[in-house]
């Protein structure tokens, strides 16, 4: 058994000191979110796959293993992980996947890193250890303390052991590629996806769009056959690009926002290139914009702006602001768990 | 003399709006949970957002709890009323605020029922996933509180992963916009949080939820087996093949015998397990996997499997496990229905736990199983006028809920823990993570007034329960209120 009474010390030593702390393992996400603050908690070394039922579609692990070990578990038996977490050349662990909530091609057709977390082993602020959720996948006991972890950038604890239900790989892929404009390109994904077609990723950038098809054979076969478009061979690599954001757009970008919204938003004016994914959802936008004018359009839309990667990033912090009613939901939420402010501070907002 | 609460009601909703004499308290004394009834202090039937919210301060000023009751349908006694308490109505919102087909929403009030919501999608080939069973009258409200599932959860999800958005009154009856259309809203996953929270946390005055593209067709494979412990492998041999199934049903032998007379679905009587794996997607799609099913669970030792030819057929297949409930109230004058689950591999263990406990208690058990997802259902038969077999199925249903814990599952799968399995919470969570629930409500509700004495149960009543567990689990003062 992995000791883990070392960790609880520091944090409590931490705590009665009021002592800042900064929770990192791979450290592939070091860009992502506010600034980096506080003394150094490293938990890489919390790894390790731990319980593996692949009949059970249940899968343990410490929250320090590489997301890439996981995917190499899974595969041997035939599965994966649905959300498709970046893996962000094998330093991205499980926890970091949890605590961004960042989900990869796969999101808006299988669901995201939220939808399939079921169970979470975590430290709490004053160094306490705690158990939420579980190792089954249907399991409503308690509040819902195991999704909450997902996309609070260790504000809440640190997470020492995550549960994730796993799906099969699918038994066919295929990739289709259309040339089209981004109108026309909006309108398809949005049409296709209210037909019962096995859509599993979409991407659309500089006038090209592509589609992935994955499940049974007969309905890849079948929704190629419908949906028309030309055959891309090989296109694994392409969505490994994506997945990774590694494609030229990505690597390019000094600046980069991630704007989500509502599937029928239009599109969005953008001062340089625009690459689409998410069927529509999600678009993220290359180079400098108005930042205020930009959170505007997408709040009005029903969606929000993230300034993803950025050389500097402005006082108000990298994510929408919330309402002041959301706010103080949230500085309530943060005392629960970390009464005493010790984790990531700044990390998902300024104001916690 | 009536409550001060009762006239200010009256003043801030429209008349009929506040009910306080006996009569019409009387049918909301329960929820679908009937072992416990307690008529509430009122009931108050908000028609709007603005008159929840009103509802919501008025008792917060006069700190008298509130109880939020959708179709009352919740099977773990989450709007059981108490005396001194509000029970908060919230059937006449009722309105379907609006359908996008393009974006694949429906914005719905949270007294419209769940079927009604795919039966407004219907003329788009759209649908909302989560099936409950009461699907015909549970509504979209309750299924937040209670994280709903169904027999098609383990492929399309529980209610938590198809709602994208809610409106929440607090107990202040400030509105709170959680979550939203566009993917992962900004700042903590509180969508998660109140999902399931069993109206501790606030009321939902709206929700948007996910819809679906309708699958082309459906075919159902009915497959036999001579052993209880066959059929789990099978289950185990279908998810090991890849396949996810649309839904994945197991009943057992008493469960048969029940229901085959009712239904006449043509279930063979001398089965000891019936599993339900249905396929269903594009007709190409569905043929091929219903060979894959087919040739897996012959694989696994079914010794007959039979397939639907159409849809008659296949409605026929599953009319015995959706009148599971209702042939056991023909077998027997009551029945309790359990919820937990369990780690599917430890199945024919738990059931023969469950068939010695029958012995022990003197209680008549039969099961019916999600088994995609390990979610068991055992129903105990009994006769609530024989006053020793009210607590002989209560304890044998505590039982088997902490045999769930012991084997690593969960006191409840779907249908939330309200009254009925306060007890068993102190089983499932230790101290920490019961005070962190605890600290988690009093962030939303500071004086605990949102539905008291649900869901989480306080550390003294656990410390309390934990030394009766050493006697034998017999609670020594039944008649003390459950906080």
């Amino acid at each position: 058994m992995f000791d883990l009474q070392p960790l609880e010390e520091r944090i409590r030593t931490a705590a009665a000191a009021r002592r800042p702390l900064r929770i990192r393992a791979g450290g592939s996400k070091d860009f992502y979110g506010g600034p980096l603050a506080g003394e150094l908690l490293e938990v890489g070394a919390l790894s390790g796959v731990t319980l593996c039922e692949p009949t059970e579609l249940v899968l343990s692990a410490r929250a320090g293993t590489p997301v890439a070990e996981l995917e190499r578990v899974l595969a041997a038996h035939g599965q994966m992980l649905a959300f498709e977490p970046p893996q962000f050349a094998g330093r991205a662990t499980l926890g970091g996947a949890v605590a961004s909530g960042l989900s990869g091609p796969r999101r808006v057709y299988c669901g995201a890193v939220r939808d399939f977390v079921l169970g979470v082993e975590v430290i709490d602020g004053r160094g306490e250890r705690l158990s939420f959720g579980g190792k089954v996948i249907k399991n409503v006991a308690g509040f819902d303390v195991s999704r909450l972890m997902v996309g609070s950038l260790g504000t809440l604890g640190v997470l020492t052991e995550v549960t994730l239900k796993t799906v099969p790989r699918p038994r066919a892929e295929c990739t289709l590629r259309f040339e089209m404009d981004q109108p026309k390109a909006l309108e398809s994904m949005r049409l296709w996806a209210t037909r019962p077609l096995p859509l599993s990723a979409t991407e659309w950038e500089d006038g090209v769009l592509h589609v992935r098809l994955s499940g049974a054979e007969a309905a890849v076969r079948a929704a190629r056959q419908d949906l028309g478009g030309e055959i891309v061979d090989g296109a694994h690599n392409r969505w490994e690009s994506v997945r990774e954001q590694q494609l030229p757009f990505f690597t390019a970008a000094r600046e980069l926002w991630r704007v989500s919204l509502p599937v029928d938003s239009p599109p969005l004016p953008a001062a340089g290139p625009t690459l689409i994914e998410w069927g529509g959802s999600l678009r993220w936008l290359s180079g400098p914009q108005d930042g205020n004018a930009l959170r505007t359009l997408a709040g009005r839309l029903g969606g929000h702006a993230t300034l993803y990667r950025a050389p500097s990033k402005p006082p108000s912090g990298p994510f929408q602001p919330l309402s002041s009613a959301m706010l103080s939901v949230h500085k309530r939420l943060k005392a629960v768990f970390d009464p005493h402010g010790i984790f990531n501070r700044g990390r998902l907002y300024p104001d916690f | 003399m009536r409550h001060p609460i009762i006239e200010r009601l009256r003043r801030a909703l429209p008349a009929g709006a506040v009910l306080s004499s006996s009569e019409e308290l009387k049918p909301y004394e329960c929820d679908a949970l009937t072992l416990y009834r307690q008529m509430p202090l009122a009931v108050a039937l908000p028609a709007d957002e603005a008159q929840v919210a009103a509802v919501l301060r008025l008792c917060h000023e006069a700190q008298v709890p509130v109880i939020a009751r959708g179709a009352g349908t919740g099977l773990s006694g989450g709007a059981t009323p108490r005396a001194d308490a509000v029970l908060l109505s919230l059937a006449r919102l009722s309105r379907i605020v609006g359908i996008e087909p393009l974006a694949r929403t429906a914005r719905v009030q949270p007294g419209v029922r769940n079927l009604a919501i795919s039966e407004a999608a219907a003329p788009y080939n759209l649908y909302y996933a989560p099936d409950p069973s009461s699907q015909i009258a549970c509504t979209i409200g309750g299924n937040v509180a209670e994280n709903s599932g169904g027999v098609h959860c383990l492929k399309y999800g529980l209610t938590v992963h198809n709602v994208l958005a809610l409106r929440v009154a607090t107990l202040e009856g400030e509105v709170l916009e959680i979550g939203s259309a566009a993917p992962d809203a900004p700042g903590y996953d509180l969508l998660a949080l109140l999902t399931g929270s069993e109206g501790l946390l606030g009321v939902v005055t709206e929700v948007t939820v996910r819809l679906i593209p309708k699958p082309q067709c459906a075919r159902v494979v009915l497959a036999v087996f001579d052993d209880l412990a066959k059929a789990g492998r099978a289950v185990a041999d279908v998810i090991a093949a890849g396949i996810t199934p649309a839904g994945l049903e197991m009943m057992d032998r008493p469960t048969i015998a029940a229901v085959e007379p009712f239904v006449r679905a043509g279930y063979p009587l001398d089965a000891e397990a019936i599993l339900l794996c249905e396929s269903d997607g594009a007709p190409a799609e569905v043929e091929e996997e219903i060979l894959h099913m087919e040739s897996v669970l012959r694989g696994a030792g079914a010794t007959e499997c039979r397939v639907s030819r159409d849809e008659a057929e296949r409605l026929r297949f599953w009319a015995g496990r959706k009148a599971a409930f209702p042939a056991m109230g023909a077998l027997s004058p009551d029945y309790y229905c359990m919820d937990g689950s369990i780690p599917r591999r430890r199945l024919a263990a738990v059931l023969q736990a469950i068939r010695e406990m029958e012995g022990r208690y003197g209680l008549r058990c039969t099961n019916v199983f999600h088994a995609g997802d390990g979610n068991l259902h055992p129903l105990i038969l009994f006769d609530s006028n024989i006053a020793d077999e009210v607590a002989r199925a209560e304890a044998f249903g505590a039982e088997i809920l902490e045999l769930c814990v012991r084997e690593g599952g969960s006191i409840t799968g779907e249908h939330g823990v309200g009254m009925e399995k306060i007890d068993q919470m102190c089983v499932q969570f230790g101290s920490g993570e019961l005070a962190v629930f605890h600290a988690v409500k009093h962030a939303f509700d500071e004086r605990g007034l949102l539905n008291p004495g649900k869901a989480v149960p306080t550390l003294h009543r656990c410390a309390e329960l934990g030394r009766l567990h050493v006697r034998g689990g017999q609670l020594p003062h039944p008649e003390l209120p459950r906080f």
